[in-house]
């Protein structure tokens, strides 16, 4: 599977110049790529190609480059992310493809994630569910004594896991049915497990799956792609969590 | 009780998906009760159509199909909703969609379509039996019909064997990712029990699918059988 000699690679890419235009799959073929080179490192070598012919390069989402801000995306041959798992497109490694790959590069779709160009989704969509109640409002001062209040480490590393949701909308981009539940319940998990999140526990979960429902995510039929392709490994165990919150906040 | 109690829950999502839960496993719970009532036809003809006599003639059963009625309509018709805005939240399809071979399975990825077509062998089914041809047998001076007989002669045609066995299998596939999907929408998602659910799931898929199979398939085949008799 890897090699170390640099590979030519065929690749499909959509392109497509504005919100509103039509767009369609392009093929590029591009020589010379390391194995050693990481998958966005590759989209700029394309880029440059294109920049050095006159053409528009790819339009695609990327910030940090080191997995932890959640902005880089594409959906590569049909999984977000690429083949390797717990990994974001820009921590993967062309070793992972081989010399005459075809590779096709998609933007992730729903209904609430328009395409702005190329490969560049609007994921407003994920903030605007946070903004509902994904955070915490009440003033905690400065930072207490540790030990002042106890939370069971078994809680602790529940909401650390959580909270390790980067938001980079995979979850959605999986799903056959665009459903957000792996991201929201991230969200209110990792308040819902902690004593700062008690406060606004029951309006926070209303609140942001009302929002989650407004904006058009589909609904969750609990097939477990969004846990399987997650970069940060976020378990379903979390939207069962979030089920529980939902029916105690709407029941009692 | 909270005022967006009943509100939100008949329209979020998440609420949705509890009835789908609830509806879905008071149906699994129907089944259980239907199979054991099956099996009384391969023990006795007499106790077969004495039981069902029982139940038809109980002045609670208008109530009780009401009910029944009720959950199956609630259930098909919230699917087929949540099916519809599912397939509205993604407009645009990939060009290459690949299963990550944890996830979604042959039986989750066909419940809309397994589901259609459970509904159609159910009309179907009520057609033939319930509303099927009037025999009548008597036991001790009481008159009742003779659904003994009627079974019997339905499956010796082939074709309504192989199609009630078809849809049986189905009926599995849509039950071994139902059942414990329900547990998961309703927020079961204990560490040391959920295993247990899910390998729960699978029996009962198995029950369901290999012990309603198993009867038209002994009913046409026991006459071939040395010594078989009905």
């Amino acid at each position: 599977m890897s090699s170390s000699k640099n590979m030519t690679l065929n690749l499909k890419v959509w392109r497509q110049k504005s919100k509103d235009a039509e767009g369609k799959m392009v093929d590029y073929q591009l020589k010379d790529v390391s194995p050693d080179s990481s998958f966005l490192e590759m989209m700029d070598q394309l880029n440059e190609e294109l920049i050095a012919k006159g053409d528009d390069p790819v339009a695609f989402d990327h910030d940090c480059r080191e997995g932890i801000c959640g902005m880089c995306s594409l959906m590569i041959n049909g999984r977000p992310h690429g083949p390797e798992d717990e990994t974001t497109t820009c921590q993967l490694h062309m070793r992972k493809f081989s010399e005459g790959d075809t590779v096709v590069i998609e933007p992730f779709r729903a209904r609430p994630f328009p395409v702005l160009r190329d490969l560049i989704i609007d994921r407003t969509a994920l903030d605007t569910i946070m903004q509902a109640g994904g955070f915490v409002s009440v003033n905690t001062g400065n930072a207490a004594e540790a030990s002042a209040v106890a939370i069971c480490k078994c809680d602790s590393d529940l909401a650390m896991d959580a909270a390790s949701c980067v938001g980079c909308g995979s979850c959605v981009a999986v799903c056959k049915n665009a459903s957000a539940m792996l991201f929201v319940s991230a969200k209110v998990s990792q308040l819902a497990l902690l004593p700062q999140g008690q406060v606004e526990r029951r309006d926070r979960v209303l609140n942001m799956v009302k929002k989650m429902d407004e904006l058009g995510f589909g609904n969750c039929t609990n097939e477990k792609e969004c846990e399987a392709v997650c970069p940060k490994g976020i378990k379903i165990t979390n939207i069962a969590r979030l089920n529980r919150e939902y029916m105690s906040a709407a029941l009692f | 009780m909270s005022p967006t109690c009943c509100h939100s829950i008949f329209t979020s999502s998440v609420g949705r998906k509890y009835i789908m839960a609830i509806t879905g496993l008071m149906l699994s719970g129907f089944l259980l009760v239907h199979l054991i009532g099956n099996y009384l036809l391969l023990i006795d003809p007499a106790l077969f159509n004495a039981y069902a006599h029982k139940l038809t003639t109980n002045p609670l059963i208008y109530g009780a199909e009401a009910i029944l009625i009720l959950i199956f309509l609630t259930h098909i018709s919230l699917a087929i909703k949540l099916t519809l805005e599912n397939r509205q939240a993604r407009p645009q399809k990939y060009y290459v969609r690949k299963l990550s071979g944890r996830g979604a399975t042959w039986a989750s990825s066909t419940m809309p379509y397994t589901g259609i077509l459970i509904l159609i062998f159910l009309v179907l089914h009520l057609i033939h039996f319930k509303y099927g041809a009037l025999y009548y047998a008597t036991y001790d001076g009481v008159e009742m019909r003779d659904l003994h007989r009627l079974v019997i002669e339905f499956f010796q045609l082939p074709l309504h064997v192989a199609i009630y066995v078809a849809t049986m299998v189905l009926t599995g596939f849509h039950l071994s990712h139902g059942f414990w999907s329900a547990f998961q929408s309703l927020g079961f998602d204990h560490p040391n029990y959920f295993g247990l659910i899910k390998k729960i799931s699978l029996l009962y898929a198995i029950v369901i699918a290999v012990g309603y199979s198993f009867i038209p398939v002994w009913v046409y085949l026991s006459p071939y059988i040395a010594g078989g008799t009905h």
